[in-house]
């Protein structure tokens, strides 16, 4: 008798053994999620990401530091997954419509914090300043993003149109902030630097973007910006150098979106398509990065359809609100990459264009103007299934 | 040397003394249809032992498991975890007036609470006064949670992070039980210390009343000099089962200080209602739980806080091979599975119109052995899965858990 229940008992935990491993939940593939690290991390720059990691996820309260004003209380609730944020976490920036400047900054510009903790009042739009909404683009492969030269963007760009396709492309020029050192080798016009990151290339590269992100998004002063949005006073920082140098590792080592389908033929003719229709002259689709001290963005080609430029896209996308010394009608060239994976960090559906307001990627595309008419027009007079075919290889970045 | 002796005579004398009082009548697998207990005499209605025949008494429970989850193909690896000790300490200091404590231990010494600690007054059946560390009784779990009790190691979601499991305040109130042939109609209503602002401003980034519990200085003072009632009604049918509706009310914002108004009043209030049965022809037990709770916001309040979460459980029970075994008399084999939902965020996005996520679903099947009724050793496997406030594509867990849990 005993016998039998011994065996029985080995046998059931036999049966639950080789059960557990299909029975739990397995990684989706790598080209389905947007997180994860670029390769060829050391160590030590692997324990950064995580560090970088648990910063970017970090949720501040009002005893930790958030706002008083505030867009939003962490990194990650407007990049979920890493992805392109929702209408719900989106921002409003006010104040300037031309390259003399923001004059709008005494009274809470540049950046609208429409959300107060407990006893306060949110800010609200000064009268007669002209707004643009910013919905948050996505945060993967920004490291090789940031890793371009200066060099390769200026030969990227065109602003008198010489080789006359009606394509110009010009850089942001902006004044660094005075906690920003200008890179190795960074091209300068006027004592101005170029942008590259954000809808209007306003920031100077990530670092720039988490000092800011933490101060005008969340309300968390740091050394680097010791002014609270709301008291204007510099107070003592909420936030380490160290938290805001794990946050940049972070920002850098995500690893680029990885395109899915590359072996279907509605891809390939997508692609071609996609040339033909000279989307990829705003849209870059390779560029390289210079070299870096993180060893899997040395010397390394990647596809992120952009060109880091600002381009006029026409009145419908003139919000009249513009940074550095770009027109309010130039925006610079969203990277394409992790286009298909947008709607796994939209909630299900995709809110695309500065604003969000494109609610399907052929609405994105019709909604281009300016220099980028021509293409919108060839798309325009594509048929059914070229259309599908283009809007496949969209879907596969 | 001599005072170790004496200790050791002290115990021997104990031992011999000593004898198990184990009241098993809410243990599912008895049939309630003997029983007059309900969920408001949980906090009697566990095994105590009796050093002879003073008036006190002393008892608790511990429980322990092992732990391996995956979630999307990511874990920890496998644990082992202490869940957490609980001693009871009571009393009778006279026929009608008793003394009951329960102190927690969990996962070691990393948390050590005075989950209950009062005193009643018990007049008559109907017309009980309690006072001191109170468990507000909102639901079911929060007063029946015994882990032993139940056939599974975790706690029920919608009881640990929607409502705040073993909630306890500094407080007072009445309580009774009215009986009636088939009938038993129960009550209670107290006011306590309650909760305050971390419910919305805390690290979880949603509306979080078990934030509220991290707030040791509530059996102290209240957070914002108001009172928070609960109140349940609870009725049983000793062939139906057990019907319960509970509310639970209050300011939790500090709205003034020093003399000074620093914001309008903010209100929460908390639903639950509860049904438990077991079917007299199967032997299955059924236990239920749902919970609605509607939080008063600032406006223009962050997103991921919601005004409105609702959640709740329901476990089903089948006692499947009942005979003595391995030298247990009483030993009871059950299957059971929990299947539990909670949504954190009940509403809109008002930029979209799209419904907010921030919601979980999940189902444990489980296996249970209890060579007694007090001690239960149970297998459960945890299928889940979590979306996120924009209702993403959800994370998927999967979690494997033995335990063992029992009174002493």
């Amino acid at each position: 008798m005993k016998a039998k229940y011994t065996l029985s008992i080995i046998t059931f935990g036999f049966f639950i053994a080789t059960a557990c491993e299909k029975l739990l939940p397995v990684s989706p593939y790598e080209n389905a999620v947007l997180d994860g690290t670029i390769k060829d991390l050391t160590t030590a720059e692997t324990a950064q990401f995580l560090r970088g990691d648990a910063a970017f996820a970090k949720v501040f309260t009002a005893n930790t530091g958030l706002g008083p004003l505030f867009v939003s209380n962490s990194c990650i609730s407007c990049h979920a997954g890493d992805g392109k944020g929702h209408p719900s976490t989106s921002l409003i920036r006010f104040g300037q419509t031309d390259e003399t400047g923001n004059k709008f900054l005494l009274l809470g510009g540049p950046q609208l914090q429409h959300r107060a903790i407990t006893g306060f009042n949110p800010e609200n739009i000064p009268s007669g300043a002209s707004q643009a909404t910013f919905i948050a683009p996505s945060n993967t492969g920004l490291g090789f993003l940031e890793a371009v030269s200066d060099a390769d963007i200026l030969a990227l760009s065109d602003p008198d149109d010489k080789d006359n396709d009606g394509i110009s492309g010009i850089p942001n020029w902006i004044e660094l902030a005075n906690f920003l050192t200008p890179k190795p080798n960074a091209i300068t016009k006027n004592g101005k630097y170029i942008g590259r990151f954000g809808r209007k290339a306003g920031v100077y590269n990530l670092f720039n973007q988490t000092v800011n992100a933490y101060n005008q998004d969340m309300g968390i002063v740091s050394a680097y910006s010791p002014n609270d949005t709301y008291s204007k006073e510099a107070l003592d920082p909420e936030v380490t150098n160290a938290e805001i140098a794990d946050v940049v590792h972070y920002l850098q080592t995500l690893k680029a979106p990885i395109q899915r389908s590359v072996e279907s033929t509605e891809v390939k003719a997508g692609k071609e398509l996609f040339v033909k229709n000279q989307c990829g002259a705003c849209h870059t689709p390779s560029m390289k990065t210079a070299n870096s001290t993180i060893q899997g963005l040395n010397n390394k080609t990647f596809a992120a359809y952009t060109d880091l430029l600002m381009h006029d896209m026409g009145k419908d996308l003139d919000d009249n609100y513009t940074e550095g010394s770009a027109k309010t009608f130039e925006w610079r060239t969203t990277p394409l990459w992790g286009l298909g994976l947008a709607k796994d960090s939209q909630g299900g559906k995709v809110h695309l264009m500065h604003d969000g307001r494109a609610k399907s990627i052929e609405e994105a595309i019709l909604l281009h103007s300016g220099e980028a008419l021509k293409s919108r027009q060839k798309y325009a007079a594509l048929s059914s299934k070229e259309k599908q075919e283009l809007i496949k290889f969209l879907e596969s970045l | 040397m001599k005072k170790t002796y004496l200790f050791w005579l002290f115990l021997l004398g104990l031992t011999q003394n000593i004898f198990a009082q184990i009241d098993t009548t809410l243990f599912r697998r008895k049939p309630i249809l003997d029983s007059t207990k309900m969920n408001i005499d949980a906090v009697y209605s566990r095994p105590f032992l009796q050093v002879g025949r003073t008036p006190l008494g002393v008892g608790g429970y511990a429980e322990m498991n092992t732990n391996f989850g995956i979630t999307d193909g990511i874990g920890e690896g496998f644990s082992f975890q202490m869940r957490r000790m609980t001693l009871f300490l009571g009393g009778s200091l006279h026929q009608k007036i008793k003394f009951m404590s329960e102190i927690e231990f969990e996962d070691g010494t990393k948390e050590i609470n005075i989950e209950f600690a009062a005193i009643d007054f018990q007049f008559n059946n109907l017309f009980n006064f309690r006072g001191g560390i109170i468990m507000n009784p909102i639901g079911a779990f929060n007063q029946n949670h015994d882990g032993p009790k139940w056939e599974f190691s975790d706690r029920p979601i919608s009881a640990t992070q929607m409502l705040p499991a073993t909630f306890s305040n500094v407080g007072m109130g009445f309580y009774g039980k009215k009986y009636s042939k088939q009938w038993v109609f129960a009550y209670e209503a107290y006011l306590t210390n309650g909760f305050d602002e971390t419910i919305i401003d805390n690290g979880n980034s949603r509306t979080s009343l078990p934030t509220a519990k991290a707030n040791k200085n509530r059996f102290e003072e209240s957070s914002n000099g108001q009172a928070l009632f609960t109140g349940k009604i609870a009725i049983r049918n000793r062939k139906i089962g057990e019907f319960g509706l509970s509310y639970m009310g209050g300011v939790y914002n500090k709205f003034q200080d020093d003399g000074f108004i620093l914001a309008p009043k903010r209100a929460l209030n908390v639903f639950a209602i509860d049904f438990n049965t077991t079917i007299k022809k199967t032997k299955t037990s059924i236990i239920t739980e749902w919970a609605w709770v509607n939080v008063d916001l600032p406006n223009n309040y962050a997103v991921q806080y919601g005004s409105k979460q609702s959640g709740g459980f329901v476990d089903i029970v089948q006692p499947v091979y009942k005979k003595p075994l391995l030298g247990f008399p009483n030993s009871t084999f059950n299957i059971a599975c929990r299947i539990e939902r909670v949504d954190w965020n009940v509403g809109k996005f008002t930029e979209t119109g799209d419904k907010i996520y921030d919601e979980v679903i999940s189902i444990m099947p489980a296996i249970s052995w209890r060579p007694i009724p007090s001690t239960v050793i149970r297998f459960n496997y945890r299928i889940q899965k979590q979306w996120d406030l924009l209702g993403n594509p959800p994370s998927k867990t999967g979690v494997f858990q033995l335990g063992v849990s029992s009174y002493f």
